[in-house]
């Protein structure tokens, strides 16, 4: 998503809504890779064997901590992008919730066992 | 009176983080009402902002302790390989509930889903108490902000709701136990 598009340059507020709307995108892209990951290592067996980073816990060791750094990698970026600025909530938050609704479904196996 | 050591994990994962989280969800969720909405009835408690980010803080670290014992310490227990030829499955709850058509979907979907929607909350969680802690008094200037805590922080339970019932519902079909006997409480003699 571009930030030209979420960004605005209003300023409300004695402190700036940057920092709180890119925890918030970033939270619902790391749900999100969380189900996303599950179902690709899911669907590949090159992809499965690449996730297993700690055998006992097979897979799941390595879709948890790729989506985790991910979701810090977002949240550092998008923090240092927005963090002086007011942004476009209303939508950074239905984008969120949207994701954090969608990995609540696609890590449901019958849901993510379509694709 | 004894408990093994991989039962006793599996209670401080379960009622002791998930559960303390559980009830700590439902709390956030009113506190949240109490000190941000304008029509609740007691708003601008003193220290109520600072107490609020460090509750959820402490459910921040609730949660993350909640998935990492159950992926690094229970789940490698509970997905053991049974070595072939064994005939009782009981050290072995992933194959034990795969070996009847009446239990397989405990782990096909009850497993499948908690092992992954679990992971939601501490990420969820983390990002409502870093919001809570950053803008605290503020965060009265900022209904979006305070749309966005009330949205995950229920979610957040949710996901919780459901990797505790799965969690609840695994151990009583193929409970987690073996490792060591501690005596909790010794037997009287007769």
């Amino acid at each position: 998503m571009s930030t030209q598009v979420a960004v605005t340059q209003e300023n409300t507020t004695a402190v700036t809504n940057g920092s709180g709307a890119a925890a918030i995108l970033s939270a619902g892209i790391g749900s999100f890779a969380v189900a996303l990951f599950a179902i690709a290592a899911d669907k590949s067996t090159f992809v499965k064997d690449l996730f297993v980073l700690y055998k006992p816990t097979g897979a799941l060791s390595g879709e948890t901590t790729a989506a985790i750094l991910l979701w810090l990698a977002v949240w550092a970026i998008l923090n240092w992008l927005w963090r002086r600025r007011n942004v476009s909530l209303p939508r950074i938050n239905a984008i969120a919730l949207v994701l954090l609704g969608l990995s609540l479904l696609l890590t449901f196996p019958p849901i993510g066992d379509l694709f | 009176m004894e408990i093994t050591t991989r039962s006793l994990w599996t209670l401080i994962h379960g009622m002791g983080f998930g559960a303390l989280y559980l009830l700590a969800g439902s709390g956030a969720i009113v506190a949240l009402y109490r000190q941000y909405s304008t029509n609740a009835p007691s708003q601008s408690e003193p220290g109520g902002d600072r107490f609020f980010g460090i509750y959820l803080t402490v459910m921040a670290a609730l949660a993350w302790l909640t998935v990492l014992s159950g992926t690094y310490i229970i789940y490698p227990w509970y997905r053991a390989a049974a070595p072939a030829g064994t005939t009782n499955l009981a050290a072995y709850p992933r194959a034990l509930l795969l070996s009847h058509p009446a239990t397989k979907q405990w782990h096909l979907i009850g497993m499948e889903w908690k092992e992954h929607v679990a992971w939601l909350v501490p990420i969820a969680i983390t990002m409502a108490a870093f919001i809570a802690i950053k803008y605290a008094r503020d965060l009265r200037n900022h209904s979006q902000l305070r749309y966005a805590l009330h949205g995950f922080v229920v979610i957040s339970l949710l996901a919780a709701g459901i990797a505790g019932f799965f969690g609840a519902m695994l151990d009583k079909n193929a409970p987690v136990d073996g490792g060591q006997t501690i005596q909790l409480v010794q037997g009287e003699k007769e």
